[in-house]
């Protein structure tokens, strides 16, 4: 049974797995690397593209990723160039199922008169058609359709861009924001997020069993929601699966975001307006195209890199390894302030990988608990969640309404970032504080999820009602 | 002296968090605010025989809100009086 809800995932997975093998045997070696390609596209008739040969040839492209990816660049989201399959981008298209009706529903619906019926036919004149699709709304057949690439469809930055000559995509540096969205959208698997597997790896191994130095896993809130539609897998067996990889402690980042909540209540009451800080992609997303907002960004480290913090201050030899849905995540570690916290970014695709290659069967095994975090910390995981927690942490605070009346406004997705980020720019925004979440339905929906199920916001609630301290308070005292 | 508790995820489910407030408390009750140093850690390697502290640098394991007050009186009072 596969983890994943589709193939790119599982192929990645594939190729993940045997060079986290290689890994964790020591044998990354340039020879064994090339024997992946033979192990993941066995002899035999092509599965995926034109031949076997095609498929190994990127495969060993997969590899290059999953070893880092190319050094040079600084992005985490690269491009498989032989592995983009050049999708079609000729825009709206009448198909043959085009019956040359005689109502012409796509002539009247159009606005820009680019519709004719010629010889019974319908023709788009290219030079007219704005590409608005009511055409393909109002017919009857269903015989207009739209190419544009999944990628380029799905990323809502603006940050793709088709090369004219070889077809390929390509991404524009100055407007990504690492969210990952294409890499979960290209149909091909044809842009990846740069691993850092064979990092974590040398980090276990070189701790020897956490007698060199501790290595500890901190665990994003959307941890709940992975494993949570398999009934014979509970968090608390991943938790023993994690620590049998070599992680020393498991803890949950949700009580980073406690700590966050707590502090980003403050940082309001003395700012009157903020924008959060906790999705690295969104706070991209505004240094690239709201530069003057970017004072407005809290202040606050993210969850992640909060409770690293506290990690490395108790334990100074420690290494921290987050493991999450999150490929911007991979990005913010390389920031100057996060790199001293956070040694390593893994994705749970990667864990997955991980035991996968220690042969590690989540089925099988004993419970470790995981309680760290209060109920608001948890709720971190999907949209909403971090405005429900700074208002509880204003209310815990004692901070009453005429001192500081919060008005947030929880964005789900970046579409309803970008509205309202357009409506603070220009002094419009009637709410002020702005939970800004990239993916949609917050970190539930990241791309290197597991799962992109619509109960996963429900398995977030349900597990954050788990949670042992009932306020953020009681939560972070322990840190007091 | 320096006592850690652990509030790794065994211990406090094990009540660790009660565990360290009430020493908190009684350090506070006897004034020993200036000499003893209550701090946390994430897991002191003792998961199963929690809740898990260290005063110095012996752990101390089976912690809990019964027997607190008396570890208190022989392993942290006795010492620094
Ligand atoms: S959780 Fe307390 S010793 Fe491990």
């Amino acid at each position: 049974m596969s983890f994943f809800d589709n193939n790119v995932q599982q192929l990645k997975y594939e190729v993940l797995s045997e060079v986290a093998k290689l890994a964790f045997a020591n044998e990354l070696s340039a020879e064994k690397l090339m024997d992946v390609a033979g192990i993941v596209v066995p002899e035999g008739k092509a599965r995926m593209r034109c031949c076997i040969y095609k498929e190994r040839a990127i495969v060993n492209e997969r590899v290059k990723i999953a070893m880092g990816g190319n050094a040079k660049k600084t992005n985490v989201v690269e491009v498989l160039e032989i592995a983009c399959d050049e999708c079609p981008v000729d825009g709206i298209q009448v198909t043959p199922a085009c019956r040359g009706c005689i109502a012409h529903r796509c002539v009247n619906a159009c606005p820009k008169q680019a519709i004719e019926v010629v010889d019974r036919q319908a023709v788009i004149d290219k030079s007219r058609c704005v590409e608005c699709g009511r055409c393909i709304a109002a017919c009857s057949y269903s015989a207009i359709t739209k190419h544009t690439r999944p990628c380029v469809n799905a990323c809502k930055a603006n940050a793709l861009a088709i090369n004219k000559e070889t077809k390929k995509v390509a991404i524009k540096e100055d407007k990504c924001i690492s969210c990952g969205a294409c890499v979960y959208r290209c149909p091909f698997g044809a842009i990846v997020d740069k691993s850092y597997i064979t990092q974590a790896i040398r980090i276990l191994l070189e701790s020897r069993n956490n007698a060199v130095f501790k290595v500890y896993a901190v665990v994003a809130p959307s941890f709940a929601s992975q494993y949570a539609a398999i009934p014979e897998i509970t968090i608390e067996k991943v938790v023993t699966a994690i620590k049998k990889l070599g992680f020393f402690s498991v803890i949950e980042a949700a009580l980073g975001a406690d700590l966050v909540a707590y502090s980003e209540a403050d940082e309001l009451v003395e700012k009157g307006f903020l924008t959060s800080s906790c999705c690295p992609a969104f706070v991209q997303y505004i240094q690239k195209n709201f530069a003057a907002l970017e004072e407005h960004v809290s202040r606050n480290l993210s969850p992640m890199a909060r409770l690293a913090k506290e990690i490395k201050q108790r334990d100074p030899y420690g290494k921290v390894i987050f493991i999450g849905p999150c490929i911007a995540k991979k990005a913010e570690r390389q920031l100057a302030g996060v790199k001293d916290l956070v040694d390593c970014v893994l994705t749970f695709e990667e864990l997955q990988a991980l035991l996968n290659a220690k042969g590690i069967d989540l089925r099988a095994l004993e419970e470790t608990p995981l309680n760290n975090a209060s109920f608001f910390g948890r709720i971190f995981a999907r949209t909403g969640g971090l405005s429900e927690a700074v208002v509880q942490a204003l209310q815990e605070k004692e901070i009453s309404r005429e001192q500081f009346d919060c008005k947030p406004l929880a964005c789900n997705g970046i579409a309803e970032c970008k509205t309202a980020l357009l409506k603070a720019n220009k002094r419009l925004l009637a709410e002020n504080f702005i939970e800004g979440m990239i993916c949609e339905g917050g970190c539930i929906g990241g791309p290197a999820c597991l799962t992109h199920s619509s109960k996963d916001r429900a398995f977030v609630d349900s597990y954050g009602q788990k949670a042992i301290e009932k306020t953020i308070g009681d939560a972070v005292a322990v840190f007091e | 002296m320096n006592i850690y508790v652990c509030i790794g995820s065994s211990c406090h489910q094990r009540s660790s968090y009660a565990v360290m407030r009430q020493l908190k408390a009684m350090i506070a009750e006897n004034r020993l605010g200036n000499s003893v140093f209550v701090s946390s850690a994430f897991c002191l390697g003792h998961c199963a025989a929690g809740v898990t502290i260290q005063i110095d640098d012996e752990i101390i394991t089976g912690v809990g809100m019964g027997n607190i007050a008396d570890i208190f009186q022989d392993r942290i009072l006795a010492a620094v009086r």
